[in-house]
């Protein structure tokens, strides 16, 4: 029988109802008296001299209140980076400026050159429309490998160059992985691309600054993953305005997906134009903008070489990749494709030597950060691609290639830093089979082919690291921040509860999974049990939410506080009952002396913390709230296996997905549904990434897919019904609740899967198609076939 | 400036507009219904679907003026007078068809006209019906189970909750 209650049930989600009505209070739904709206002026090169703006036109326009040019940004931070990595040499990596608003330069499309802001939206935007703007166009660079050639026009004129970092991992493995290869029965190489993508969560980015002259306090409302990082880097390295006289304020968020983790620039000047103008000021970002200014994601450019002894063994891993920051470094963009993506490119296999190199290049476009799984989707990427292509070339079975070659006994010490806890990738594998119906297969190939179809099965595994992170290592990795969680748990006097926590909910439904937790604790009802969240004002300082932690890091953060509710609440009842407080125990809600029938009631303990006319005033204050900081001493990695059954068309290269199952190990969970909707939603965004999705930029830096007229999103018809499961569960060993975390895993599992089918379908039909780039558009695939 | 005057949710509402105002504009700004959302510029995404004179409508794509003398229904009107969801909606919260919840108003609009279309439609026409409705949370699987199983079809038989 499944609970209905606790950890392991799936109660209905309570945010739901205020959002199936419409009275969810998203960002955009705050309106403070009297704000003022700005519209943006932004860059339309990708590269150029900025000469002047003029705004005399401008300012004289209706309804104008000031109009805000870099200039006015002198005196002010600029926006910083959160990760310093260390390249080959020992040296710091290049570090640019990034201004507020563009100084001297523009460096890609979007880049925000002024600001108007004005007493209607529509006053803005034809003011901003009045402004000159005498750009003189620099040649932009696009490509990577053209950016670090000698002669490359520099994005930014005081750096040496084009090239952020040059990154070696472990660099002192390198001779040992040359002699591997040197003496390798069989090495296969393949070169390909993580396609950049954009993050597009459904709710754009919105801004509202307030200032209030009586406290002297500025309050932003932004559509943030973790407020408590954005008051952190605005308030300390932008505008200088002290914690404790700035409050960020993230309600209910529409969908993040990493991209709304970075401190933007229109956080920042809304912030800031708040204060200089005493009055409120808004930013609704429309599509549009979005496209060229929210940060994107991905965008790699990847040689992989896999060596095999005799016995088809793993026995080195060699990469070099080129990724791609954008014009500038946004909040944590280096460390995505370094500490996120080179300590998984051992994924699943007990490969002994690799070694991964990564140069870091600048160009003239959008920065591009960590989106769902960044960093661990291109190492999950590369490598099952370059295994099923091993595969292919020695003519043995992917899977069977792939079980020889699993990690079997934990803890395990990767060759790149990472050791893993515990896992069991046979038992997901054997799940994954059992559900494909993997013997049916010729069946419906066959069917196809009636059809003049061709059909294909692609297979993969995945680990990534979550519950991000340890704060002494990433801070030996270069991390700028800590990264644990926080949870207060306050009891109120008739014991019900608040639980104000760091971390964020942006869709993972935070309200109805936290609660399950903390009642199946104490033994109370689930509806006793409220989370607040995403106000600075009355949460503990926290890191918010991404990268799979919310459970795992600030859920444990409050099974900690919880825990120390349970001692001081056993005093209150061992005072109570007359007992030793070694004899209580806590059981459906009360506690009572152990072997006796004398129990004391959860409302009854709670009531006499706060009125404490009976109680132990000389061992314990009065009062039931505790506060817990968890910092967790490793990553956790889930781990799973996919598989993926596609169809295509020959005639056009049409691919559709015809199967998709997902296996996975999450360790414990709390909330089934609420995982299996997570997995769904990373299925849809990986499937996206293989079939449709792709930013473009032409080579003078355009963006040509700038709306959803250009860019593909993953639509109702693109994808089927998903079979997930995640019945194979080896509980994490260091956290207090065993859970891995569950919100990438799907986007960074899917992608090989489907180019692995869709490559598998194309060799049963004798093409001799090794490989084909994503997006896997028809046109792409029909080439492939017929080039 | 021009004076519209509609039914919203079976209760008057007018209010002055500029000729570009749109209706969703109309109905976030001026009557401060914000559930109707806005997710794109271009007519793509489908956050801002309201029923006018009984059909779905991009709210993004009509004029308020347009809407003069309308019968507007917006998702606030769609819960019983005592706050209960009606069956679309208790659908999507059975079969979890909402994550961050930007979408689903209208995702909920659309499932309306769709069901009141076609009261029993496949999984084929519920995902091609949803053509026009972006959601980029719930891979569309519990959309699509909670529309059917709002429509009284058994979604046992899909797989995996
Ligand atoms: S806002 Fe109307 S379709 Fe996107
Ligand atoms: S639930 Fe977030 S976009 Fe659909």
């Amino acid at each position: 029988m499944p609970k209905d209650h606790g950890i392991g049930a799936s109660p209905k989600r309570r945010e739901d109802v205020r959002f199936l009505t419409g009275a969810g209070n998203y960002t955009d739904d705050i309106n403070i008296y009297g704000q003022a709206y700005v519209h943006f002026l932004r860059s339309d090169v990708a590269h150029g001299k900025i000469n002047s703006v003029d705004t005399s036109a401008a300012e004289g326009m209706p309804g104008v209140v000031r109009i805000f040019t870099g200039a006015d940004f002198e005196g002010v931070g600029g926006l910083p980076c959160g990760w310093q990595v260390t390249d080959r040499h020992g040296e710091p990596m290049q570090e640019p400026a990034h201004p507020v608003l563009a100084q001297g330069k523009v460096r890609h499309v979007g880049d925000p050159i002024a600001a108007v802001v004005a007493d209607t939206p529509e006053q803005a935007r034809d003011a901003a429309e009045a402004i000159e703007v005498d750009i003189e166009e620099l040649p932009a660079v696009v490509d990577m490998k053209a950016a670090l050639q000698d002669g490359a026009p520099k994005v930014h004129d005081d750096l040496k160059n084009n090239l952020c970092y040059d990154w070696g991992f472990v660099e002192e493995n390198k001779a040992a992985v040359e002699e591997a290869f040197g003496k390798a029965a069989h090495v296969t190489t393949l070169e390909l691309v993580n396609n950049r993508l954009i993050a597009n969560p459904m709710e754009p980015r919105v801004a509202v600054g307030d200032y209030s002259r009586a406290t002297d306090e500025s309050t932003l409302y932004t559509t943030s993953q973790n407020p408590h990082v954005i008051r952190l880097l605005m308030g300390a390295f932008v505008l200088g305005i002290p914690e404790h006289k700035l409050r960020v304020v993230a309600p209910d968020v529409g969908g993040g997906f990493g991209t709304k983790i970075f401190h933007y620039a229109e956080e920042a000047f809304c912030t800031f134009a708040a204060r200089q103008l005493a009055r409120p000021v808004k930013w609704t970002a429309s599509r549009s903008e979005a496209f060229m200014s929210d940060a994107h994601g991905r965008d790699h450019v990847t040689k992989i070489e896999l060596a095999l002894d005799a016995d088809n063994n793993f026995t080195a891993l060699r990469t070099e990749t080129y990724a791609n920051m954008g014009a500038y470094l946004s909040t944590f963009a280096p460390s995505v494709p370094t500490w996120l993506h080179g300590t998984l490119m051992a994924g699943n296999y007990k490969t002994p030597l690799i070694y991964v190199n990564v140069k870091a290049v600048f160009t003239n476009t959008v920065p591009v950060d960590a989106y769902r799984g960044a960093g661990r989707p291109e190492a999950t990427y590369q490598l099952e691609r370059v295994i099923d292509k091993a595969a292919r070339e020695l003519g043995v079975d992917p899977v069977e290639l792939r079980r020889q070659n699993f990690v079997t006994e934990f803890p395990y010490a990767t060759p790149v830093a990472v050791e893993y806890d515990t896992g069991d990738y046979n038992a997901t594998m054997d799940k994954l089979l059992e559900m494909i119906d993997r013997e049916g297969f010729d069946a419906r190939a066959e069917e196809s082919k009636k059809r003049g179809k061709l059909r294909g099965l692609g297979v993969n595994c995945y680990i990534e690291a979550c519950g991000i992170a340890p704060s002494n290592l990433v801070g030996q990795l270069g991390a700028r921040a800590g990264l644990y969680e926080s949870a207060t748990v306050r009891v109120n006097a008739t014991g019900s509860i608040s639980v104000m926590t760091g971390s964020h909910s942006h869709g993972q439904g935070h309200e109805t999974a936290f609660p399950q937790v903390i009642a199946e604790m104490l033994g109370i009802d689930e509806s006793m049990v409220d989370i607040v969240h995403g106000d600075t004002a009355n949460t503990p300082m926290g890191m918010g939410t991404y990268g799979s932690r919310s459970l795992a890091v600030g859920g444990s953060a409050m099974v900690r506080a919880t825990e120390k509710i349970i001692n001081k609440a056993k005093k209150i009842a061992a005072h109570l009952l007359e007992a030793s407080e070694a004899d209580i125990e806590l059981k459906d809600g009360a506690f009572s002396v152990a072997g006796t029938d004398k129990s004391v009631a959860w409302g009854d303990v709670t009531l006499a913390a706060y009125v404490p006319h009976n109680y132990p005033l000389e061992e314990i204050e009065p009062g039931l709230e505790e506060t817990a900081f968890y910092d967790p001493s490793n990553f956790t990695y889930p781990a799973g296996a996919y598989a993926c059954e596609v169809e295509l068309d020959p005639d056009t290269g049409r691919v559709t997905i015809e199967r998709f199952a997902a296996a996975d190990d999450f360790g414990n969970v709390v909330n089934p549904m609420i995982v299996t909707g997570q997995v769904h939603g990373g299925l849809a965004q990986g499937i996206g990434q293989a079939l449709l999705e792709g930013a473009a930029y032409d080579e003078n830096g355009q963006l040509l897919t700038g709306s959803y007229m250009d860019y593909a999103m993953p639509r109702a018809e693109d994808v089927p019904f998903f079979q997930v499961d995640h019945s194979c569960q080896t509980p994490c060993t260091h956290n207090p609740l065993g859970v891995k975390g569950c919100g990438e895993a799907g986007a960074i599992g899917s992608p090989p899967a489907v180019v692995n089918a869709v490559v598998d379908a194309l060799q049963r039909a004798g093409k001799d198609v090794t490989h084909i780039d994503m997006p896997l558009s028809p046109s792409r695939v029909w080439a492939a076939m017929n080039g | 400036m021009t004076k519209v005057t509609m039914t919203v949710n079976g209760k008057a509402a007018s209010g002055d507009v500029e000729g570009r105002t749109l209706l969703v504009q109309f109905l976030r700004e001026n009557l401060r219904l914000t559930g109707t959302h806005v997710g794109c510029d271009t007519s793509q995404c489908g956050a801002c679907v309201v029923h006018v004179n009984g059909k779905a409508v991009k709210a993004c794509t009509m004029l308020a003026a347009e809407a003069d003398g309308a019968e507007v229904v917006t998702i606030e009107g769609m819960a019983g007078a005592d706050g209960s969801l009606n069956t679309i909606q208790q659908a999507f919260q059975d079969h979890h068809g909402l994550q961050c919840g930007f979408c689903t108003p209208g995702m909920v609009m659309s499932a309306a006209a769709l069901l009141s279309e076609n009261p029993k439609p496949t999984e084929t026409e519920v995902r091609e019906y949803l053509e026009g409705n972006i959601c980029r949370c719930t891979g569309y699987h519990n959309i699509v189970k909670a529309i059917m199983a709002a429509s009284g079809q058994d979604v046992g038989v899909i797989a995996a909750e």
